[in-house]
């Protein structure tokens, strides 16, 4: 996957757990929680939909990586590049 | 008998779940999402554990924990279930108060919260606000020294109104005192403030489960209730399988919704752990349990609307010890009218109070049914303040004890909200000690009712997937 490929998944999967949020105006550099509703349980179903979509494993250690949009595609981008 | 009931579940699976609470539930769907080959083991012959209800003669239906759930529930259900389940969530309008130290009805949210104590109580407009800031601030990786009482004092120094207010429901929503971290004060009480009050609608308890059942079973999830687990078989320091009805069922993930204390106790055993762990679990204290009065309308009798979760008490004061006596001064009252299930148009009230084990444990027979028996007496005696001659109304009327809790669900002394606090980490390290092993349910406040025993479910649900994948 490309960048740009990674980065609509991540809006994919969120809009999926989010769906009454509008996730056009998500800014790539702020913390995704300071723009939008997403509790821990929310961040948890992220984490579950790219294991179980993408076999991606994110440790709990690096839960901080995917706060904001360009840090998770930053931190996947090697991890999904193959897929 | 042995093997009978067990012919049509598989010799092996991927995991086995004992207990089928919300948590069990939960956790079995989503490990189910995620194509794993589930066994849910029930001791009881429902499904639902504490979310449980029960029929009686006149028609009526009782439910024994609906009372009301915060508005997360909503997305929790959604989310792990089905959007129809969430759909029949609805909001809780009318909560009361009354005891000696006020009187009135409110939303229970911020804003009339807000209302409350600026108004009612006088306090200063930024202290309630920054009141609330801080306790909708907390997490779980926040300090855990300060007490709720200390909390409190911070805030409302010497007002015991404010504290009663703010912390009467919470105590009787999980039996936590002012002597609990405030952290988990902070989580749960925002999770009831952020929008209010929420229950199902168009169908109780049973509706409600059996729409899990029906999810669960399309999802594949094999089910058998009336099968007590007897054993989580351990072999090379890692699980291997349960024994149920004298026979070993394979698998290579367990989840315990079963009483964490006795999870760890008989289901496993001491000797499988380490000393250090088995210090931990002795020093986890269990929770409260209650005492319960359903109370029936006739059919074709009706009442008044007078709210729908009534905090009742003629204590002076909040006091959580007071609160767990057998000299009851205050009992919740939930009313259920015909919304709740439009198909019998029949009105009943659950009174709830919590209670001591021990206070009911070693009653002899007679004691123990005279005791019932007053229990039933004083509650009517105390509704009929809010809803007058009510006696005449009804055709059922029972109570449950902390014996009844104990025998349903097999918690350590009947305990209706799990463990305290301490109890998080043991339940959450018992993988690390045990590999393959993973408990989920009422554990440290924070992760008991139904929101909290679901969430609880999807966060074991994930750490398990995790495991299979090793
Ligand atoms: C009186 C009362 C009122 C309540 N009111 C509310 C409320 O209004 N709102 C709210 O949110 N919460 C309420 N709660 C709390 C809520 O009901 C519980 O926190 C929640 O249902 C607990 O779910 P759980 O998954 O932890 O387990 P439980 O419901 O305790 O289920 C555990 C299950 O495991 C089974 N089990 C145990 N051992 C074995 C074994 N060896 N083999 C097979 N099965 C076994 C039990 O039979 C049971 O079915 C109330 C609780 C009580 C007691």
């Amino acid at each position: 996957m490309t960048r740009e490929d990674i980065r609509s998944t991540i809006l994919e999967v969120i809009a999926d757990i989010v769906p009454d949020e509008d996730l056009s105006a998500l800014t790539g550099d702020v913390r995704i929680r300071d723009q939008i509703e997403l509790d821990s349980m929310d961040f948890l179903d992220i984490i579950m939909e790219l294991r179980k979509r993408y076999g991606v494993e994110v440790p709990e250690d690096d839960y901080m990586e995917l706060a904001t949009l360009d840090g998770s595609v930053n931190y996947l981008e090697p991890r999904m590049k193959e897929i | 008998m042995a093997g009978d009931g067990l012919k049509d579940i598989k010799s092996e699976y991927d995991v086995i779940v004992i207990g089928s609470g919300l948590a069990g539930l939960t956790c079995a769907n989503m490990l189910a999402k995620f194509d794993r080959s589930v066994l849910i083991l029930e001791q009881h012959t429902k499904l639902g554990g504490l979310a449980t209800w029960f029929k009686r003669k006149g028609g009526h239906i009782f439910d024994v924990s609906l009372h009301g759930f915060p508005a997360g529930m909503i997305k929790t259900c959604r989310k792990y279930w089905t959007p129809e389940i969430a759909k029949s969530i609805v909001q809780l309008k009318g909560i009361r108060f009354d005891n000696p130290q006020f009187s009135f009805s409110t939303t229970f949210d911020v804003n009339d919260f807000t209302r409350i104590m600026t108004d009612n109580f006088k306090i200063p407009r930024e202290i309630v606000d920054d009141f609330f800031v801080t306790v909708r601030g907390m997490n779980f990786y926040d300090d855990q020294t300060m007490t709720t009482g200390e909390l409190f004092n911070k805030f409302f120094p010497g007002r015991e109104d404010v504290v009663r207010l703010l912390m009467e429901p919470i105590t009787y929503a999980n039996g936590s005192t002012l002597d609990d971290p405030a952290i988990s004060y902070g989580i749960v009480f925002s999770n009831f403030m952020s929008k209010g009050v929420y229950t199902f609608q168009g169908g109780g308890t049973d509706k409600v489960v059996g729409d899990m059942e029906t999810e669960l079973i399309k999802n594949g999830v094999d089910i058998k209730t009336g099968s007590p687990a007897e054993k989580i078989v351990i072999e090379n320091k890692k699980t291997a399988g349960v024994v149920v009805n004298g026979k070993t069922i394979k698998s290579n993930a367990v989840v315990s919704n079963g009483n964490l204390i006795s999870t760890i106790r008989n289901l496993i055993g001491y000797e499988n752990f380490s000393e250090k762990f088995i210090e931990e679990v002795k020093k986890v204290r269990i929770n409260n349990s209650s005492c319960q009065v359903y109370i029936g309308i006739k059919k074709g009798e009706k009442i008044d609307y007078i709210g729908d979760l009534l905090f009742t008490s003629t204590a002076e004061k909040f006091d959580s010890k007071a609160l767990c006596s057998k000299n009851i001064t205050s009992r919740t009252f939930s009313i259920y009218y015909p919304a709740t299930r439009p198909e019998t148009g029949m009105y009943s009230v659950v009174s709830s109070t919590n209670a001591n084990y021990q206070d009911w444990a070693y009653l002899s027979g007679e004691e123990y049914r005279a005791s019932k028996e007053e229990l039933i007496e004083s509650t009517l005696n105390a509704l009929d303040k809010y809803l007058p001659g009510i006696r005449g109304k009804i055709d059922w009327v029972e109570a449950a004890t902390p014996k009844t809790f104990e025998s349903y669900t097999l918690h350590v002394d009947g305990s209706s909200f799990g463990t305290k606090f301490e109890g998080l980490k043991v339940s959450m390290d018992l993988p690390t000690e045990l590999p393959g092993v993973f408990h989920t349910g009422s554990v440290g406040i924070i992760m008991s009712g139904w929101l909290g025993a679901a969430n609880y479910g999807v966060i074991t649900a994930n750490n398990v997937d995790k495991y299979l994948r090793l």
